[in-house]
Parts: C-alpha cells; sequence; structure tokens
C-alpha cells in the first residue's frame, strides 16, 4: 500500500487514520528551533464528518487511502438500503441507511449526487449543492405576504422540512441549499 | 496551455518594509560599533545537530572532475565564532541560512537570518540588547521574561526539570493535545508542549524571552552549574512565532566536541546521514573563544510581524516554489 510523508502531505490528500478514510485539511509544519520537527494535521474524518488536529513527528509516514468520487444517480430505497448508479459505468451501489446520513432527506429518485468509494465501497453520499423539490405539506400562507419574513416550515417531497416564506404553497416547487438546509428561491418545474 | 506564475511572491509594499528593516538593523548595530562580517555560505563541514538537516552542495575543481561534498551553510555560527577566537571584537552578520525539508507558513528551505556576537556579555545582557532591537524595529513594548521553569510551572504545573516522559505525556492528553507519538524522549515532548501550548498563550502584547532552558537542550550554550544544572540559552518568541535563539557561549572545547559526538550517536540511532564535526571550529575554540554571548534572529519572520503577513512566502521576493 503507498504512503505519504508527513512533508508530501497537501490538503485534499485521502489517508487512513485510526483504519478510517480522511480528507486533509490543512498540514503545519512546527519546528522548535533546536528540536525535533512535527506536522499539526488537520483532517476530516469521512465516514463521521468529523475535523480532527493531530501533531505528528515530521518524519513519519501514513497510508494513503484508495478513496474516489463519482457522479451517481439515486434509484430507489428499499428500506434498509439506498441504491445508486455511477452515471459513467452504470455499475449499480447498495448503501446501508447509516451511510447515506444527512443526505437522505434531500434525495428523491432520479437525483444526481456524489458517492464517495473507498475500495470501492461507498461510504458517503453527498446531495447536490441545491436541489428543487416539490413542497408536499405546508400552511396555508397569507395573501399579498411577499416579504418572506417570518417563514413558516414546509414539509418537501423527500422528507426534509425546511423554513420558508408564507407566500409558498403546497404544490410549488423550491430551490435549497443543502450545505445550510435554507430555502433560497422558488424554483421553476 | 498552462501559464507560468513568474510574479514575486511578496507585494512591493512588504519588500519596501524589508529593505526598510535591514537598513534599520544595519544602522542599529553600526551605532553600537559592531562590525558587519561576512562568512562562507558554502563550507566542508556542517552541523551534527540531530534535528538540523544541511543541503549538499558538489564541488568540481575542474569539469568532470571528481565530485567534493561541501553544505549550504546552516548558521553561520561556527565561521563567526573563529572570527571571535581570532580577535575581531563584536561582530554581527546578516546572512541566507538554508535547512533540509524545513517548509511550511514559517520555513523557507532558504531564508535571512541575523546573527551577532558580545564579548564580555552574558545572555541577560543580550537579552537586553535583543529587546531594544525589537523595539527599535518593530515598536515593541519592553519584553518580558521568564525562565523555562517558570513557564512550565505557569501553564501547565509541571517542573520541567524533573518531570518524567509519562507525566509529559499525561499533560499532553489532559491538555486535549492529540498526538501519534510513540517517542520515549523527554526533551521531544517538552518541545511538544512548549510549541502547542505554550507559545500560543506568550509574547501576545509583547515580546517573551525564555531562560535557562533544560541542560538537556542546551546546544552551544554554556550550562550553568546548580541543582538542577540549566543551560545558559534564552528563546524569543511574539505573536505565535519563535523569532530568535541565543547562548551565552561554550566555551570549553572538549566539551563541544563530546556534544558534537553525542549528536553523530544520536544521528545513528535515528538512521541520518553521518555528519563529520568541523575541526576548523574546535581547534578555534582551543585557541580560545573570548567570553561572549550570540544569537540568530529570523530575519524573515520579523518582517512577517512587521507587515503583519501570514506566510513567509508573502515576505519573500520568491519563495521556494518559485526560486
Amino acid at each position: 500500500m503507498s504512503s505519504y510523508g508527513l512533508n508530501e502531505i497537501r490538503s485534499g490528500v485521502k489517508l487512513i487514520i485510526d483504519g478510517d478514510p480522511c480528507i486533509v485539511v490543512d498540514n503545519e509544519f512546527v519546528k522548535p528551533g533546536k528540536g525535533q520537527a512535527f506536522n499539526r494535521l488537520k483532517y476530516r474524518n469521512l465516514k463521521t464528518g468529523r475535523v480532527i488536529e493531530r501533531t505528528y513527528k515530521s518524519g513519519d509516514s501514513i497510508p494513503a487511502a484508495d478513496v474516489i468520487e463519482v457522479d451517481a444517480q439515486f434509484l430507489y430505497g428499499d428500506g434498509t438500503e439506498w441504491h445508486f448508479m455511477a452515471t459513467e459505468t452504470y455499475e449499480q451501489y447498495a448503501v446501508h441507511e447509516a451511510e447515506v446520513a444527512d443526505a437522505r432527506i434531500w434525495l428523491k429518485e432520479q437525483a444526481e449526487c456524489k458517492l464517495t468509494l473507498w475500495n470501492g465501497t461507498p461510504i458517503l453520499v453527498a446531495p447536490p449543492t441545491f436541489v428543487n423539490l416539490k413542497v408536499v405539506e405546508t400552511d396555508p400562507g397569507l395573501k399579498g405576504d411577499t416579504s418572506g419574513g417570518g417563514g413558516k416550515p414546509a414539509k418537501l417531497e423527500s422528507g426534509a422540512v425546511v423554513r420558508v416564506p408564507l407566500f409558498i404553497q403546497e404544490g410549488e416547487v423550491i430551490k435549497v441549499d443543502t450545505r445550510t438546509g435554507e430555502y433560497v428561491s422558488r424554483a421553476k418545474e | 496551455m498552462s501559464v507560468i506564475n513568474w510574479q514575486p511572491s511578496a507585494s512591493i509594499e512588504t519588500l519596501r518594509t524589508r529593505a526598510q528593516i535591514l537598513k534599520t538593523i544595519r544602522d542599529f548595530f553600526v551605532s553600537r560599533d559592531v562590525m558587519e562580517v561576512e562568512t562562507p555560505l558554502l563550507c566542508g563541514t556542517s552541523v551534527t545537530d540531530p534535528f538540523i538537516q544541511s543541503i549538499p552542495a558538489l564541488f568540481q575543481s575542474q569539469p568532470h572532475g571528481s565530485e567534493q561534498r561541501y553544505y549550504l551553510q546552516t548558521s553561520p555560527e561556527y565561521a563567526m565564532k573563529r572570527l571571535l577566537a581570532a580577535g575581531y571584537g563584536a561582530i554581527f552578520q546578516i546572512s541566507k541560512a538554508f535547512r533540509q525539508s524545513e517548509i511550511g507558513r514559517f520555513h523557507n528551505p532558504e531564508f535571512t537570518l541575523i546573527e551577532w556576537y558580545r564579548p564580555g556579555f552574558d545572555h541577560h545582557a543580550l537579552m537586553d540588547e535583543m529587546d531594544a532591537l525589537l523595539q527599535t524595529v518593530l515598536k515593541t513594548q519592553a519584553a518580558e521574561r521568564k525562565s523555562y521553569l517558570d513557564v512550565f510551572t505557569q501553564h501547565l504545573h509541571l517542573n520541567p526539570h524533573n518531570v518524567t516522559v509519562d507525566e509529559l505525556i499525561a499533560c499532553a492528553t489532559y491538555n486535549h493535545i492529540s498526538v501519534a507519538l510513540d517517542s520515549k524522549d523527554r526533551d521531544t515532548w517538552l518541545q511538544l508542549l512548549m510549541s502547542d501550548y505554550i507559545e500560543p498563550r506568550i509574547g501576545q502584547d509583547r515580546p517573551c524571552f525564555i531562560y535557562d532552558f533544560p541542560a538537556s537542550q542546551a546546544a552551544l550554550a554554556r550550562i550553568q552549574p546548580g541543582n538542577p544544572p540549566v543551560a545558559s540559552r534564552f528563546e524569543v518568541y511574539f505573536r505565535g512565532i519563535e523569532l530568535a535563539n541565543g547562548f551565552h557561549e561554550l566555551q570549553d572545547a572538549n566539551e563541544q566536541r563530546n556534544r558534537f559526538k553525542k549528536n553523530q550517536s544520536t544521528r545513528e540511532q535515528l538512521g541520518l546521514n553521518q555528519m563529520v564535526i568541523d575541526e576548523f571550529f574546535l581547534s578555534a575554540l582551543t585557541q580560545g573563544l573570548p567570553d561572549c554571548a550570540g544569537v540568530a534572529l529570523g530575519i524573515d519572520r520579523l518582517i512577517m510581524l512587521a507587515s503583519n503577513s501570514n506566510s513567509i512566502a508573502d515576505v519573500l521576493s520568491f519563495d521556494f516554489a518559485r526560486a
């Protein structure tokens, strides 16, 4: 298995740390004038999403993780597993509920998303940054309110609940930012 | 077609600040009767220090001739001490120095330092002069001074001179310093706690000088006998940056040779290439180095502080990636 020396590690490099695939966020070289050189590594665990900081000795090395990201389409969920198809290879992947994690509430069938594969197995599903979804349930809004102030909860066809302006009605399609879970605008069908 | 980024890494304003600071430093020493000197950058031997690696350079006395291994100097220390032993008196040098594999936000493999030596000074007198220089260049307030013992006691409630490795590891864990290090070397753990925990907490408003290091971290400083014995060495920290390292210089040639030999055996244990001892330097020490103190200050880092720069690349005309 290939590995990286601490000084060669740049942000974006994927490594196996404590048995989990991680992506490097930052790597700072620290050298006391007359002492051992260190690297202060900051990385995100790709399975849990947690960002961790850890100090290593500069001469050490860390195994590389065979992690790639592929474009995929969400096919269907069967209760325990979610099924995706890679856009380029048509290869199908089954993903356990737990690994779909936060992406689940944003995905409807046919949705395009990104699958992170570690040694060929999906470990993470990322929804598109912006999704257009239909409002399936919300209180009737007040006529004439276009300010968007205040807002109300709306349930979307994928299961997510977001705050929308009062003028949004059931059946309308809205654009949502999946990073923040916030309403962006009305969307055209 | 890819576009080659040939532009400087520093802004013209920062390079003007740089030029001004170099002038201010020269004026400071000239006004104090300290003479500017130059010593070789290309040297036949280099330091044995296990934590400083030298960049080799190959010399040929004629084209196609056999290659002789030289080194780009990591510091002008030995050559300047030879000048001192030869009776040159107070001297300073602004020079380039080179360190293998040192690259990062505060490190460029080629960097600029000012190093100066003061016959008749001890490390406390030299700290006074360092403080005056920082006040002149950076307009800082008078520096704060703490012993290595004080700063460890104050921030980590432990005595660095008698703490065990296990206590240091426990201390790092207790303070949520996550470390992947299997070392059982006390000094490595002390240095880790210094850089990860203490450094961010000292010298924020004014420079902080830390002095009287553990004897095991003496480098080229003399050791004051006592209980415990401590090295007459100081470091300067300001706003999270380690700026300078100074010594009340070791004069004893035998003791110096023993330290070099100890370095060589540490290098062997660490699997590092072996470095030949600089006999010019040891001969000069045998002849007699005047009682003196000396210090090296990183000029690039000084300019980072003066220009509020985030990275050493921002204060270099062309950083290593563009060199």
